[in-house]
């Protein structure tokens, strides 16, 4: 279920605080956050997040495309695991 | 014969119906655009008269994001989820499903037809 248009987006207090305060002096920093759940605004737009993924903190850089979506979309938390190469083995084998 | 938005020519049928061939409308879209223009949904295609038929084309087609431009959107808004490498648009991707369903079983959908991998043999 989407989230109350009435309450707005949800961003972490302190994280705003920090980005506005960087936009403010207009300086570049690297984030750490584990804020995965704070919706990009376009305050965001041009930084550098480093976002934890559970283990470690993964750099996003934010663009313009990614206002609306939450942090922690791109910071991947699962390994993609697959079995090697079976497609080629099995087809020149029958 | 009835042609709306390019190619759909669907005759016969009621145009409630007929009006869901178009890509973009759906039962309930149609039901709304006919109110709008006030044909009774019940009516054959072939017994609205060319009049009606104007008017449904130019409400259709001006109104409502229909067939290849809506089918460019959707691709376009898949191909934004891909390229800011957001997890959504990784599943895409990997044509895996994107709502965090399961995929132990089941997700055929997405997946297709069944590939069963199973232990391969060491090689001699």
């Amino acid at each position: 279920m989407a989230r109350s248009i009435k309450k707005g987006p949800y961003v972490e207090s302190s994280l705003l605080n920090k980005i506005l305060r960087m936009n403010n002096t207009s300086e570049k920093k690297m984030i750490k956050t584990w804020s995965r759940r704070s919706t990009i605004t376009p305050d965001f737009v041009g930084h550098t997040m480093a976002v934890h993924n559970g283990k470690k903190f993964i750099p996003v850089y934010i663009t313009e495309n990614m206002v609306g979506h939450k942090l922690g979309e791109f910071a991947h938390t699962r390994i993609f695991k697959a079995h090697s190469g079976h497609t080629k083995k099995v087809l020149t084998k029958t | 014969m009835a042609r709306i938005a390019g190619v759909d020519i669907p005759r016969e049928k009621r145009i409630e119906v007929s009006l869901t061939y178009i890509y973009g409308i759906g039962k309930a879209l149609s039901n709304i655009i006919l109110k709008n223009v006030e044909i009774n949904p019940d009516t054959r295609v072939k017994d609205l008269s060319e009049k009606e038929i104007g008017k449904l084309r130019s409400i259709i087609e001006k109104e409502y994001k229909i067939e290849g431009d809506l089918r460019r959107d959707i691709s376009f808004n898949i191909k934004r989820l891909m390229d800011i490498g957001s997890y959504t648009g990784l599943r895409h991707r990997r044509s895996l499903p994107v709502r965090g369903q399961r995929t132990r079983t089941n997700s055929r959908t997405r997946k297709g037809p069944r590939k069963t991998v199973g232990a391969r043999k060491k090689e001699e």
